[in-house]
This record gives structure tokens, C-alpha cells and sequence, in this order.
């Protein structure tokens, strides 16, 4: 038997069509992270942790790594690990993603979300800050203090100590006695000072 | 008896002829490029959502990143979207009687997540993965276009194969360096230039192997 031309060309569309139909394979039978389930009560299909979870990479014991405390309780005074320059940018970036909102590119306190109406935290670079132990950064950073919350759950400890190591170089970066700086940097303070001076003029006032 | 074909037949029967191949490449041409239409790949359509979160307010004018939501876009497959947590950092105190978050203060009382609607779905025989393309410096823009100027989520491209394939085939024509990956405003002054310098530094290979996508 032949096919007319007619039968072929609708064979033909019908074939194209049916290619373009959504199928079983689209969506299949698993679940893709944070699908919605009808089977659980709660309607997620991930499982919340059981109480208690520690992650496999956490050791038993309460290293300072994962406190920032010493084993007789007070903060560590010193990063738990070694500091070189990746460690300093790695925590510049986290710290301009998940700090500067509110605590401002610098420290200072007035970040763009406390413009908005955020409670305004202490700046970094006050005496009572400056002369706190890096373990206490990290502390706030894992357990929240006052209004601002834990970010324990989107910052990892590794980039926490990160952040805590670039607050620091941000505080010395504040405080460095002028005679301390070579000349040169001491005309490109200058020309900042005139130039932030400018472009904000509110900063000459303070 | 007369003839049964006069002459003028043949015209008939070449227009026939034509006027069929005709009517059959068109018809292939509109179900091509219904394929390829927005109607088809779901784009710039806006879905419903329980909150109508604005990542235009939230990344353009606060200046917020994108890592500070989607904070597992870097290391695993999935990106992620933030647990209602991650708005009551702010929420707690900013807008905190405002009825459009209503939703957002039930959920953080009751436990139970929001229910946000999935704008980017690939079909479940595609295999993809963020971290790969963030670690070899595609950036967020490159692949959602400006998230930054949209008061509600879209697709800003179609997500098909052509077009995975395009990146795949000369991602030095896309790559940036990994200092710029959340940077919605970046551009190249030099793509060609750089593209090649980043692909002999980030080692980026052009993976065109089916078995990369479909595993
Ligand atoms: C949503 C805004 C917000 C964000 C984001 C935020 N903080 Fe805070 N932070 C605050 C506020 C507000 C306070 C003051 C809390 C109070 O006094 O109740 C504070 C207090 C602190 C303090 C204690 C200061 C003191 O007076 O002893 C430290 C340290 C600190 N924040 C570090 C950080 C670090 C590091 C990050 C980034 C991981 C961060 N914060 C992110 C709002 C924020
Ligand atoms: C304040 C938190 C927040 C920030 C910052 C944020 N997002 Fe989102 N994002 C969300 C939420 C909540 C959703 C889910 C609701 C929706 O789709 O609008 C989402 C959804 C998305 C989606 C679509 C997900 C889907 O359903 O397919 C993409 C793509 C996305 N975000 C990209 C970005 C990019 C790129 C940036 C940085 C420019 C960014 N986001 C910054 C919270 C945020
Ligand atoms: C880092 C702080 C911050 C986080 C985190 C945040 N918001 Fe907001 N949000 C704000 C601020 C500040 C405003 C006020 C915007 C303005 O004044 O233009 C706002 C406004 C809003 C509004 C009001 C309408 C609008 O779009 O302007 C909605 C709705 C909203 N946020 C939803 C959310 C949701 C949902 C999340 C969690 C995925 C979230 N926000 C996370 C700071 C935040
Ligand atoms: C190479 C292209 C590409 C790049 C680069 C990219 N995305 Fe995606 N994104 C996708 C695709 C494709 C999906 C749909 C995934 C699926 O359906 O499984 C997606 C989905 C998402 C989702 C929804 C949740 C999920 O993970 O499926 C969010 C949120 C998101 N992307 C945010 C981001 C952010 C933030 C960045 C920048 C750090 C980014 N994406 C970079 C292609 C990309
Ligand atoms: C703008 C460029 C671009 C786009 C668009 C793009 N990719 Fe990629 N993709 C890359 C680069 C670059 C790599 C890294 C290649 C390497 O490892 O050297 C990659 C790697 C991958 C890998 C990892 C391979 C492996 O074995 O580790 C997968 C899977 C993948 N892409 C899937 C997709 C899918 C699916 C899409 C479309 C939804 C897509 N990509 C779109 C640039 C892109
Ligand atoms: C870079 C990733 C990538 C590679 C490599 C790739 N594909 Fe695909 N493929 C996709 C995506 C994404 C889709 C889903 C397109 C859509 O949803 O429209 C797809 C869909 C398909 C489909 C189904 C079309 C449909 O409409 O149901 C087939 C068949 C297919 N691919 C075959 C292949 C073959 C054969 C190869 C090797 C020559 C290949 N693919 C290589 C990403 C890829």
C-alpha cells in the first residue's frame, strides 16, 4: 500500500507534534531538592534533621575551630588557622555578601538596610570592638546577637573565620598611626579625604 | 470522445505539485518555530507566587547579593531558594507589619516552608549543575539575564538544548573572571581577548559529549 501525499504530510505533522508533547520523562517519578510531597504531612520532601544531627565532617570533641572559645572558656585571641592573603579575600567577598547590608562595606554601621530602618549595630572600629579577641566575631557570627540572627546556617565555619580575619585587617586598616605610612600613601589619603569630602558632604562635618 | 486533461492541467498539476511541497515546508516552519517560541520554552511568563518578592528592590536598591539568598549556588547543583529564616534576618524588624508579608511571619510561627512556584524547571533527563558553571566563571547574568530589574521572577532565556549547546560549543565567547560572577552590570571590553586568556587559566573545556547532559 502507498500512502497519498495528504496522509503522508498529516503523518508527517501528527509525528512533529506529538514530538513536542511533554511526556513522562519530563517529570519523572523522584523528587527534585525542595519539591513539594503530598506523601509527608508538612508537604517538603526533604526531611527535616533528626534532633541532635552533627555534620560528618564535625569531630566529636569542641575544637575552637567550631566555638572560637579556648577549653577554659574564653574566646581565642588567634585564627585557628593559618592567615594568608586567599583567607583575607575569600572573607572580603562573604563579608561584603552577608555583613555589609547592614554593617556597611567598612564596618561602620550603616549599611544600606539599616538606612532603611534596621536597628543600627555598634561600628567595628569602636575602642570596645577593636579591642575584642577575633573568637568573639566569630561567636556572634554562630549564635546571633541581639537582633541580628545566627548566620550560622548561611555562612560555613571556614569562611566565618574568613569573615573574622577580614574584619580585623578592616579595623587595623582604620587605626594605622599616619606617620606609619610612606609618603606616598600619605598623598592618596590626602586626595581621598578632599575627595570623599566632595562626593559626600556630610563626611566633613563628623 | 473529448480529451479528459486539456492542456491547461499541466499548470494545474505543477501548481498542485509545488503548492504541496509548499504547504509541507511551511508547515514544518510554523511547528519549528512554535517549538522555539516563548509559548513553548515558558519564557517571560510571570507565575503567581505567595509573596510577590521583588529581587529588583532587594538587589538593585539595597545592593544585597545574590549569595546571601541563594547561598548554595556556588557548591552543589542546585542554587537554592533562601528558608523563610533567611527573610526574618531582616524582616524581623524592617516591614514587620506590612500585610504583603503575612505569609512570611506564618511560616517562620508555623515551620511550615513557603510554597514558592518553580520558574526555571530543565525536564528530569537533563543533568545540571551550578557549581561547575559558576567555578569555570559563567556568571548569574550570563544564564537569568538582569535578575536585578525584575519586580517578579521570569526565564529570561528558552533553556533549550541549542541553547546549552551554544555556550558549550565556544564558552570563550561567555566567560568572565570569577571575581564578577554576581555582577549584573559587567561587560567585557575585550570578550575575544579575555575569553581566551580565561580559558587557558580556568582550564575551560568545550563539552559537547551527549553524555555530559544526559547521564
Ligand atoms: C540584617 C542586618 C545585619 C547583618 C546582615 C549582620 N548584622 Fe551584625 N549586627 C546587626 C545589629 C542590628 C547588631 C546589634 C544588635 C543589638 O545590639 O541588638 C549587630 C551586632 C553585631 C556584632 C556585635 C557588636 C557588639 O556590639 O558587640 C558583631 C560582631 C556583628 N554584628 C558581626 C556581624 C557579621 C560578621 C556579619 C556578617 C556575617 C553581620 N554582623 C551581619 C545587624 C546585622
Ligand atoms: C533577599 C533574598 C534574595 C536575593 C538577594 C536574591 N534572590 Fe533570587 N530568589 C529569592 C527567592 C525568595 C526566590 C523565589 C521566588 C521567586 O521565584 O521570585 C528567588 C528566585 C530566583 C530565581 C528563580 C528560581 C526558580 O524558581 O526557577 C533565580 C534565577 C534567582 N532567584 C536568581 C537570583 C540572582 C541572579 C540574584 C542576584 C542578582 C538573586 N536571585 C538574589 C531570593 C533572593
Ligand atoms: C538583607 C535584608 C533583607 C532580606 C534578607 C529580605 N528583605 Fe525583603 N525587604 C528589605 C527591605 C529593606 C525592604 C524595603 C524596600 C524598600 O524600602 O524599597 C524590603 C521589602 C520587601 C517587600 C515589600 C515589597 C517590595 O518588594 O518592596 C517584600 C514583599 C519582601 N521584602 C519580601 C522578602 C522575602 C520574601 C524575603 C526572603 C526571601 C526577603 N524580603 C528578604 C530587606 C530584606
Ligand atoms: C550555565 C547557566 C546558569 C548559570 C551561570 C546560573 N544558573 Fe541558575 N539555573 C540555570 C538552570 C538551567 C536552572 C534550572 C535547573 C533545573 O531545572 O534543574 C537554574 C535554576 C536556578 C534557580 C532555581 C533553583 C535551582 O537551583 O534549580 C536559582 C535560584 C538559580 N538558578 C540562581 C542562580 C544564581 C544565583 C546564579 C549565579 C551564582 C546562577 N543561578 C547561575 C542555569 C544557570
Ligand atoms: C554561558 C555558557 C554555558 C551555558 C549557557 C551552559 N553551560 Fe554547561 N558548562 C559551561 C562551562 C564553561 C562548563 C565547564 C567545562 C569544563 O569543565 O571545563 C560547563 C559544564 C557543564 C556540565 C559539567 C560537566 C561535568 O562533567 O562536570 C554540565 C552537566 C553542563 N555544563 C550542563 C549544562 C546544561 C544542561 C546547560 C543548559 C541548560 C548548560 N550547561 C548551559 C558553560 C555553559
Ligand atoms: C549542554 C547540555 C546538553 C548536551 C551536551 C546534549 N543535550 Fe540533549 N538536551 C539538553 C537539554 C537542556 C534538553 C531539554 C530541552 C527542552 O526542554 O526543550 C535536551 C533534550 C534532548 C532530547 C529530547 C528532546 C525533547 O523535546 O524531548 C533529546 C532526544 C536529546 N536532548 C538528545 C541529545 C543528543 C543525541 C546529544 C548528543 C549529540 C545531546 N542531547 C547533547 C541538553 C544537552
Amino acid at each position: 500500500m502507498r500512502a497519498s501525499p495528504t496522509t503522508a504530510l498529516l503523518m508527517l505533522a501528527v509525528a512533529l507534534s506529538a514530538g513536542a508533547c511533554r511526556q513522562d520523562m519530563h517529570d519523572q517519578p523522584r523528587y527534585e531538592p525542595l519539591e513539594a510531597s503530598s506523601f509527608f504531612d508538612n508537604g517538603m520532601s526533604s526531611r527535616p534533621l533528626v534532633e541532635g544531627t552533627v555534620a560528618r565532617e564535625m569531630p566529636i570533641e569542641k575544637t575552637a575551630f567550631y566555638t572560637g572559645r579556648t577549653p577554659n572558656d574564653e574566646f581565642v585571641t588567634e585564627l585557628p588557622m593559618p592567615l594568608d592573603r586567599e583567607l583575607l579575600d575569600r572573607g572580603r567577598t562573604r563579608f561584603n555578601a552577608f555583613c555589609s547590608p547592614c554593617h556597611g562595606q567598612t564596618g561602620d554601621g550603616l549599611g544600606m538596610i539599616v538606612r532603611r530602618g534596621f536597628k543600627q549595630p555598634t561600628s567595628f572600629h569602636d575602642q570596645r570592638l577593636r579591642e575584642s579577641p577575633v573568637g568573639y566575631f566569630f561567636h556572634v557570627m554562630s549564635n546571633g546577637f541581639g537582633q541580628m540572627s545566627s548566620y550560622a546556617s548561611q555562612v560555613p565555619p571556614q569562611d566565618r573565620w574568613a569573615i573574622a580575619a577580614y574584619i580585623s585587617a578592616l579595623q587595623l586598616s582604620h587605626n594605622i598611626p599616619v606617620d606609619r605610612l610612606s609618603a606616598e600613601e600619605r598623598q592618596q589619603l590626602d586626595d581621598s579625604i578632599v575627595g570623599s569630602a566632595e562626593a559626600h558632604p556630610r563626611a566633613g562635618e563628623e | 470522445m473529448s480529451q479528459i486533461f486539456k492542456p491547461s492541467t499541466n499548470t494545474l498539476a505543477r501548481v498542485t505539485l509545488f503548492g504541496a511541497l509548499f504547504f509541507a515546508l511551511v508547515s514544518v516552519w510554523i511547528l519549528v518555530s512554535l517549538n522555539r517560541s516563548a509559548y513553548a520554552t515558558r519564557q517571560t511568563i510571570v507565575r503567581m507566587q505567595p509573596v510577590p518578592f521583588s529581587h529588583d528592590h532587594h538587589t538593585e536598591a539595597m545592593g544585597i547579593s545574590c549569595l546571601y539568598c541563594h547561598t548554595s549556588a556556588e557548591d552543589s547543583a542546585f542554587a537554592g531558594v533562601p528558608p523563610t529564616a533567611t527573610c526574618m534576618n531582616c524582616h524581623k524588624l524592617i516591614w514587620n507589619d506590612s500585610p504583603m508579608l503575612e505569609p512570611v511571619r506564618a511560616s517562620f510561627r508555623s515551620g511550615e516552608p513557603i510554597q514558592w512556584a518553580r520558574v526555571h524547571d530543565l525536564p528530569d533527563f537533563v543533568y545540571f549543575n551550578h557549581s561547575i558553571h559558576i567555578a569555570k566563571g559563567v556568571g548569574c547574568v550570563t544564564c537569568h539575564g538582569r535578575v536585578d530589574k525584575m519586580p517578579l521572577m521570569k526565564q529570561a532565556v528558552s533553556l533549550q538544548m541549542e541553547w546549552c549547546l551554544e555556550c558549550h560549543r565556544a564558552p570563550q565567547d561567555f566567560v568572565r573572571p570569577r571575581s564578577e560572577i554576581y555582577n549584573m552590570e559587567w561587560e567585557a571590553e575585550d570578550q575575544a581577548a579575555l575569553g581566551a586568556k580565561l580559558v587557558e587559566q580556568y582550564d575551560i573545556q568545550s563539552m559537547m559529549s551527549c553524555s555530559v547532559c544526559h547521564r
